[in-house]
């Protein structure tokens, strides 16, 4: 039977009842609210949600906000909720999903990803870290990067070749991998902004329990893909009223200060300001046509479009603010565990933007995909196609 | 700052989906490219069999009217999906200055006779303004009107008066301001076609010499009536230009996928094919825009003037950008007259200018949401 509005709420109003947030435990209730199926409601029932519409979560949200719950603060788990999550309910076994799914929802446990390498980057089917079973235990060895919150995880989702003698698509295994292992090193990776949000990982003799495998051997690269459409849909996804993001920063800036104002600008400024709302009611075009069922390659569009937007607002704003944009707030190396784009100064904005056209898919390769995908031309003639990956130049 | 006073919808209902392909069938049936070559060097640049029965049999001219006055009881957002689908087709027919212009300024007048037989299709009209005007600009003072309720001045490049039944003046006199009803016929009025540079859209020039009309407003009405059309005309001539950029992309895409040259497909070089992928993401945004202005002028949100603002600067300048791309990307036969690619550059650039340029919607924006032009000196 269908799960409606009213049961969500009755639900909520029973855990508030057996559970009041003013006088529970944070994680308590976390772990409660999950048990009560209002975790992810869309999740089956028993792994935190009750197999309800995923557009009623909302609702579940709602209700729990106004009561004053504690939440589960998805900035800092974010590649656990976007990326892992889907992936373990999608193709992992029953006792890994009841394993895993609970504390990776509450917090207790920190996801990170370890799939691109120094040599696999928008060719992340290249990889080369090696996984070899012996008896019921893979032996993992190799070298990852770009691993946000590596020195918090507690689990990694892990891509590792299996079999070199295919070609590169098909020698390709998903595993969990265990962060806390004595073959894991993580180094902080320090970007140009002065901190370091991301990590290198080396793995050296790592070892990983058959039983830690998701999906069967030979078959990660599919598996991934689940993760990798989930961490598309994760960042281009949001709906978000006018003026909200970047745009907004900039046009407050504008409103204040207008000793700061040249004509040269004001276009600019005019112009990025008409991109912004015409990305935002493509998100809002977007999330209508999800809600009714007709899923649109716009998820893709959604990211370049955000990518450029990010990038060409905040350099406007660094140029506009003149001599304040001379300055910059903090070169201190730090290790921040999310990303604030308007906690921090304009300086700051400019130089984490860049990443926006190169983490989760560079913007070339989302071209290559609506090019393909979306509008169905031809692909380049490929060197790499049916070539063992031993084979293949690195 | 402003924002949506409502929900908008920016999806396509199944009644919309189901009026464009009516349309689509009916202009793929009458309005092929080398029909519309033909006619457009022609006495006669419209196609009148056409126009019957899009606008009369289909009852698209009358979709935004109500239907005790005969019309489709519909709204703007259906004459926004009617205005797709003529961009894609570059359709040579007096919709948008008869079923759009001249019918939302009559709409604000009240001219209930003159509505209902536009709405029927027995007659169409044009409001007598440059195309080029925006929504913003004052009420046009270049026709005066005197003592005796004669009009007589000049009005120039004015979209489908050519073939206009009734030409909606607007003129200046001792009492103000005013709208007045013209007869094509009338004596007095000379109605001249200029050499457009979009070949669909003949424009004309007319001179006006004591001609008699008939008041159909005046005052704050008469500038509401104008400055009403003006907004709608705007807003869901992003509608045209998706069309038109959807017609060229598709067409550019088909070329590219079939065009062998280096023994690939040209279609399959990256450099190409990523100019394609950033034309497919702006029309994506053209369509949300467009949409999102069809639907807040359909419910008269408050929301109107920022709406249509946004979607005149985004689709203007991608209708053009997508139909330059189809002449570039096709190559020598892009740059024929054979083609029809010339067609929508053409329509397009002429919609870039039409009802605003995307530099003046961009102005009117500036005051709109508060982000003002440096203070002189």
């Amino acid at each position: 039977m269908a799960v409606r509005e009213e049961d969500l709420r009755q639900r909520v109003a029973e855990l508030l009842a057996a559970h009041d947030p003013a006088a529970t435990d944070r994680l308590d209730f976390l772990r409660a609210r999950f048990d009560a199926g209002l975790a992810w409601v869309h999740f089956p029932e028993g792994l935190g949600g009750l197999g309800a519409p995923r557009p009623l979560q909302a609702v579940v949200d709602a209700e729990l906000a106004a009561a004053g719950a504690p939440g589960n603060d998805p900035r800092k788990i974010g590649i656990g909720l976007g990326m892992a999550a889907p992936t373990i309910l999608a193709y992992g076994t029953e006792e890994q999903k009841r394993r895993f799914l609970r504390p990776l929802w509450t917090g207790e446990e920190v996801w990170c990803q370890l799939f691109s390498e120094p040599g696999a980057g928008s060719d992340l089917a290249a990889l080369g870290t090696r996984a070899v079973l012996d008896d019921d235990t893979w032996t993992v060895d190799g070298q990852k990067v770009w691993t946000s919150s590596a020195h918090t995880a507690r689990w990694a989702i892990l891509i590792a070749r299996t079999d070199p003698d295919v070609p590169k698509h098909r020698g390709i295994t998903y595993f969990v991998c265990d962060m806390t292992d004595p073959g894991v090193e993580v180094r902080p990776l320090r970007q140009i902004t002065g901190e370091a949000e991301f990590n290198e990982v080396f793995l050296t003799g790592v070892r990983i329990p058959d039983a830690h495998r998701l999906g069967a051997v030979g078959e990660g690269w599919q598996v991934a893909q689940t993760t990798l459409n989930n961490e598309r849909v994760a960042i281009g996804g949001q709906a978000a009223p006018r003026e909200a993001g970047m745009v907004g920063v900039v046009a407050g800036t504008w409103r204040a200060r207008p000793e700061l104002r040249t004509h040269d600008l004001h276009q600019r400024l005019l112009k990025g300001w008409v991109d912004a709302e015409v990305a935002r009611l493509t998100g809002e075009r977007l999330r209508q046509q999800l809600a009714v069922g007709q899923p649109g390659p716009e998820g893709a569009a959604m990211k370049l479009a955000f990518a450029r937007l990010a990038q060409e607002l905040s350099g406007l704003e660094v140029e506009l603010l003149a001599e304040d944009g001379l300055a910059y707030d903090d070169w201190t190396m730090v290790r921040p565990d999310h990303v604030d784009f308007t906690g921090r100064e304009a300086g700051y904005r400019y130089l984490r933007a860049k990443g926006n056209s190169i983490e989760g898919g560079t913007s070339e390769i989302l071209r290559n995909i609506i090019a393909e995908r979306v509008l169905g031309l031809p692909g380049e003639p490929r060197a790499d196609k049916n070539v063992p990956w031993k084979e293949l130049p690195r | 700052m402003t924002d949506a006073t409502g929900p908008a919808d920016l999806l396509y209902s199944e009644v919309e989906e189901e009026l464009r392909s009516s349309v689509r069938a009916l202009l793929a049936d009458h309005c092929p490219p080398e029909a519309i070559l033909a006619r457009c060097e022609g006495p006669v640049p419209y196609d009148p069999a056409l126009w019957r029965k899009l606008a009369a049999d289909l009852g698209t001219a009358g979709l935004q009217v109500p239907e005790e006055l005969g019309g489709a009881g519909a709204s703007l957002r259906e004459t926004a999906v009617v205005l797709e689908e003529l961009g894609r087709s570059a359709a040579p027919v007096p919709f948008l200055g008869s079923a759009v212009l001249a019918t939302t300024a009559l709409l604000a007048c009240g001219a209930e006779e003159l509505v209902s037989s536009l709405a029927g299709g027995e007659r169409t009209a044009a409001l007598a303004v440059p195309l080029s005007t925006a929504p913003g600009a004052g009420f046009p003072a270049t026709v005066r009107v005197d003592g005796a309720g004669t009009l007589s001045g000049r009005i120039t490049s004015v979209a489908d008066a050519l073939v206009a039944d009734v030409l909606l003046v607007p003129a200046v006199g001792p009492d103000g301001a005013a709208l007045y009803a013209v007869d094509a016929a009338a004596a007095g009025l000379a109605v001249a076609r200029r050499t457009s540079l979009d070949l669909t859209r003949p424009l004309a020039d007319l001179a006006l010499t004591g001609v008699p009309g008939r008041r159909l407003a005046a005052g704050a009405a008469a500038g509401e009536a104008v400055r009403r059309a003006l907004l709608t005309g705007a807003g869901l001539l992003a509608s045209e230009q998706l069309g038109i950029a959807e017609w060229c992309l598709s067409t550019t895409v088909a070329y590219l996928k079939d065009r062998t040259q280096f023994a690939r497909p040209v279609g399959s070089f990256q450099a190409l094919k990523h100019r394609l992928a950033d034309l497919w993401l702006e029309t994506v945004g053209a369509r949300a825009a467009a949409r999102y202005a069809a639907d807040v002028l359909a419910r008269g949100d408050a929301d109107a003037e920022v709406a249509v603002a946004v979607a005149q600067a985004h689709c203007g300048a991608v209708a053009v950008r997508a139909a330059e791309e189809c002449v570039q990307l096709h190559g020598g036969i892009g740059m024929t007259w054979e083609h029809p690619a010339h067609l929508y550059l053409k329509r397009a650039k002429a919609d870039q200018i039409a009802l605003g340029t995307p530099g003046a919607h961009r102005a009117a924006l500036a005051h709109l949401v508060d982000l003002p032009a440096p203070v002189a000196g």
